[in-house]
């Protein structure tokens, strides 16, 4: 059984003041294995966030079914959402922030977490005096902090210079090494989901759905500056024009 | 280290000196335009300190003060819990907000006079009618103002509460609560002050204690003397409550915007 299954037939929003509603998501059906690090890559718009919501429980208002596998216990699965913005609560310091989704007394996973992030020195800091970089960094902490079933990122590394995404990555990878879980990472860049993930699921424009689902079979150390890499971005975007523009950009 | 450490003290203390400087500025003219009226209506400062003195040791103030001060908290609980139930019921729900707003508007807009007298007519002169008309009077503004706050919630954070499953206790008292404080403070601060001046109205109406009900004393006697000692006194335990517990509160929901 996967670990997440979902087959979403519509999803739409009402339109505003009278304006005709808007379909954002269409016939979109995809399986993730557990364990399995999966890219959805699609242009801006095309209802990424929304389908995610809708995974993370946030967003009930959809037609179809979307199913995320039990713990072995039978209890329901943890799901660990990194949003586009950190979303953190100012008034807590970063290790507040953490112990906030845990259960009480979990002291120990705290230090953990910032500690594989790199943060131990900020614990004690407020968000506002964070970077954007180290502020994305806690929030990866925050969602690996609940060792999830399931973690969903969504663009996690955007509005961030080349050097710092590059070092995110990095950390990203060794933490998933260090606690693997089944990943589900949005982004409209198609050469970060080419380094990152096992597996592409490449969607259209809105209502979006899946168009082309491409495996990446090369060992990620070896995906630094590889020419194989760039052929296989070379060859997605031959066959799906529409993702150029927004996926054509360098990464970063 | 030393110039470090010297030198925010040295600032505050200068601060409090003009602040000093300006209140015994403020004693000198009394004393000095007292003295050249020289009329029975406008007593001089130290014969209004001594009167101060004299009611708190001997006479009955230390007594009324407290009958006022427990009213003031009373009624203040009172409109702070309600008002806030109400403006956060009102700013999560659209239907509800519709439905009530006139009745708000209309209760912002009632004189603080007109609800007391009704409350005393209705429910007759009694410590109940008296600490409920004075709670009624505030409960609007507090509602307004909470309102505002529960309007301006993040979703964001409400979301990620909800994708961590951190249950509702814990939303609300982590996430929710920490955005109202700063409207919490500001319809506390504003509260004090109306609420312990329309005490004193309804005191002066219907009770047989409280300052409200001293200073109706003096007025019939023509005693500005004392008039003036209660006023004094109460504006300055008012004062004490606004720095030792306000300010204090304040500063700690704030202490991450430094």
């Amino acid at each position: 059984m996967p670990a997440l299954s979902a087959d979403i037939r519509e999803k739409r929003y009402k339109g505003a003041g009278g304006a005709p509603a808007r379909v954002a998501l269409a016939g979109l059906s995809l399986a993730v294995t557990a364990g399995e690090f999966v890219a959805l890559v699609g242009p801006s718009g095309c209802g990424k966030t929304t389908f995610l919501n809708i995974v993370a429980g946030l967003d009930r208002h959809f037609t179809g079914k979307v199913s995320v596998a039990a713990r072995a216990d039978g209890s329901a699965a943890r799901i660990g959402y990194v949003f586009q913005e950190p979303r953190l609560l100012p008034w807590r310091t970063v290790a507040e922030n953490i112990s906030l989704v845990l259960e009480p007394q979990q002291d120990a996973v705290v230090s953990e977490v910032l500690d594989a992030v790199g943060l131990s020195d900020a614990r004690d800091l407020y968000p506002p005096q964070l970077s954007l970089g180290m502020s994305r960094r806690v929030a990866i902490a925050r969602a690996f902090a609940i060792a999830p079933d399931l973690l969903l990122m969504d663009e996690p590394f955007v509005s961030l210079d080349h050097d710092t995404v590059e070092q995110l990555r990095h950390v990203l990878l060794k933490l998933w090494r260090a606690r693997p879980t089944t990943v589900l990472f949005v982004t409209h860049d198609l050469r970060e989901a080419l380094v990152l993930a096992d597996r592409l699921l490449l969607l259209s424009a809105s209502p979006g759905h899946v168009v082309a689902e491409v495996p990446v079979r090369l060992p990620r150390a070896q995906r630094g500056n590889s020419a194989e890499i760039e052929s296989l971005r070379d060859e997605i975007l031959r066959h799906h024009r529409e993702l150029i523009g927004t996926a054509a950009t360098p990464a970063g | 280290m030393v110039v470090a450490q010297r030198a925010p003290s040295w600032l505050s203390t200068s601060a409090l000196v003009q602040r000093i400087g300006s209140v015994v500025l403020f004693v000198a003219v009394w004393q000095v335009a007292a003295a050249a009226i020289g009329s029975r209506l406008l007593p001089t400062a130290d014969a209004v300190f001594a009167a101060l003195v004299r009611e708190c040791v001997d006479g009955p103030l230390l007594f009324h003060l407290g009958v006022t001060l427990a009213r003031v908290a009373a009624a203040f609980v009172i409109a702070m819990a309600i008002g806030s139930a109400i403006g956060i019921v009102m700013g999560r729900s659209r239907t509800i907000d519709v439905l009530f707003d006139s009745w708000l508007v209309l209760l912002l807009n009632l004189p603080a006079l007109v609800i007391i007298v009704l409350a005393y007519v209705w429910f007759g002169l009694t410590e109940a009618a008296a600490i409920g008309a004075v709670a009624v009077n505030k409960i609007p503004a507090v509602a307004v103002m909470l309102r505002e706050g529960a309007r301006a919630l993040d979703r964001r954070y409400a979301e990620m509460a909800d994708s961590f499953r951190i249950g509702r206790w814990r939303t609300l008292r982590h996430v929710v609560l920490p955005q109202l404080y700063p409207y919490v403070f500001a319809a506390a601060r504003s509260g004090l002050a109306l609420v312990w001046k329309i005490v004193l109205i309804v005191e002066l109406l219907g009770r047989s204690d409280g300052v409200g009900f001293q200073i109706q004393v003096f007025f019939q006697l023509f005693d500005v003397t004392r008039i003036l000692a209660y006023a004094i006194a109460f504006a300055a335990v008012i004062q004490v409550i606004e720095w030792v517990m306000f300010q204090p509160l304040e500063r700690r929901a704030a202490r991450w915007r430094d």
